[in-house]
């Protein structure tokens, strides 16, 4: 899974509406891909990205440090940043754990598993 | 062929076995991508930009291979872990989930620039867990997905509906969820190559006056049959033509005529009449 992609998760168990965004990582394994460059995929997704949640997800991994407001002006060299961190780092294995109900969603082989149980829909 | 969605649920439909198939069998290849660019071509999404695109149902990827071909970055869920180990093999950069669609999605508001889903939503109509409620999951799904849709965005789901009622249960409970749009069908006329899709647009509930009209299905006209199916039938013409009245062997000859008088004899009937060298022959003409 990308970080795009982790970005826009949430937690969907019924009923948890409370601090379900950002899934938190532990245990992460993380493998580099190689994705084309695209400026205006990356510009079109600007707005529905949280900025926030992305500069801490990258943080607490130690890929990079992002600023902690958006920046009003992004510089290609900015973009391509983004795009590496957006695109090209691919989360193999851990766990994603909801802030509000405490749901694990264990990821393996690079697929997250949402099953959910019975009481939880 | 047999309806998959009677056997056994999803997740255990398709085993390793079964998602096999979907790597050797060209035929199925064949279908699904094109299916799959027909979906697309539903979606309507502006040209050479690259989208954000939800597949459901992804399987082994080849619907979602279709959307990476054109240029899009897709998103994958599907429920059975055999077709996502097949997918993970193949040549595909995409996020993938081991997700039950009726259990809803867990993304946030206005993510998709669209989503595609190729003979999935059939399996919702079923109840396979004790607990499971078909049109409780089908409103789950949907509004869930209407929620995770961009403003504007389309839905396409192809899909396989048993009967009239699915129709009805599927499309209603869409259309409670706030979407607007309808059911495409693609050569309603012909039984092999009639496809069903659901074409349904997000963002205009509280004005549906706004809402795009519904795209044409194809062959809706009846004039144009797809070839394929016609130029078969063609074929099976043209042999017997070519093999001439010679070839047509008579049903009822002395041999069936034989067997019935028996028949009625065993059955203790006592006006069948006596076996000759007569018996199955023609009456000469009178005149």
């Amino acid at each position: 899974m990308r970080l795009i992609t982790h970005n826009m998760l949430q937690c969907h168990v019924k009923g948890c509406n409370k601090d379900n965004f950002p899934l938190k990582l532990e245990e992460i394994e993380i493998e580099e891909l190689e994705a084309e460059f695209n400026a205006d995929f990356i510009k079109s997704m600007l707005n529905r990205l949280d900025w926030k949640a992305l500069a801490q997800t990258t943080f607490s991994l130690g890929i990079a440090q992002l600023p902690e407001e958006m920046p009003e002006e992004l510089n290609d060299e900015m973009l391509q940043q983004l795009h590496h961190i957006l695109l090209e780092v691919d989360i193999t294995s851990g766990r994603m754990v909801c802030q509000g109900c405490n749901h694990v969603y264990p990821i393996r082989d690079g697929i997250p598993n949402m099953l959910l149980t019975e009481s939880e829909v | 062929m047999s309806r998959p969605e009677h056997q056994a649920p999803a997740e255990i439909v398709y085993n390793d076995s079964e998602a096999k198939k979907y790597t050797v069998n060209t035929r199925i290849q064949a279908i699904q991508a094109d299916m799959s660019y027909r979906a697309l071509e539903l979606l309507n999404l502006p040209e050479d930009k690259c989208c954000y695109l939800l597949d459901i149902g992804c399987g082994s990827g080849l619907s979602s291979e279709v959307l990476e071909d054109e240029g899009h970055v897709w998103v994958g869920v599907d429920i059975s872990p055999s077709m996502l180990e097949v997918a993970k093999e193949r040549d595909i950069q995409g996020d993938m989930f081991l997700q039950d669609i009726g259990d809803g999605f867990g993304f946030r508001p206005g993510t998709f620039d669209g989503a595609i889903s190729i003979s999935v939503i059939q399996w919702l109509c079923n109840a396979d867990k004790k607990y499971h409620n078909p049109k409780k999951r089908l409103t789950r799904f949907f509004s869930t997905l209407y929620s995770a849709l961009a403003r504007g965005a389309r839905a396409v789901f192809q899909f396989y509906p048993e009967n009239p009622d699915q129709v009805e249960l599927i499309v209603g409970s869409a259309m409670k969820c706030g979407f607007t749009g309808g059911l495409v069908v693609d050569y309603p006329n012909s039984s092999k190559a009639k496809k069903f899709y659901l074409c349904l647009f997000a963002g205009f509930a509280d004005n549906p006056s706004n809402s795009p009209s519904l795209p044409k299905g194809l062959g809706a006209e009846g004039e144009d049959e797809p070839r394929s199916s016609v130029d078969y039938a063609y074929e099976r013409m043209k042999e017997r033509r070519r093999k001439g009245k010679k070839s047509r062997v008579p049903i009822k000859d002395r041999n069936w005529v034989l067997h019935k008088k028996e028949v009625a004899r065993k059955k203790g009937k006592t006006n069948v009449p006596k076996d000759s060298k007569y018996t199955g022959r023609k009456r000469r003409v009178r005149f």
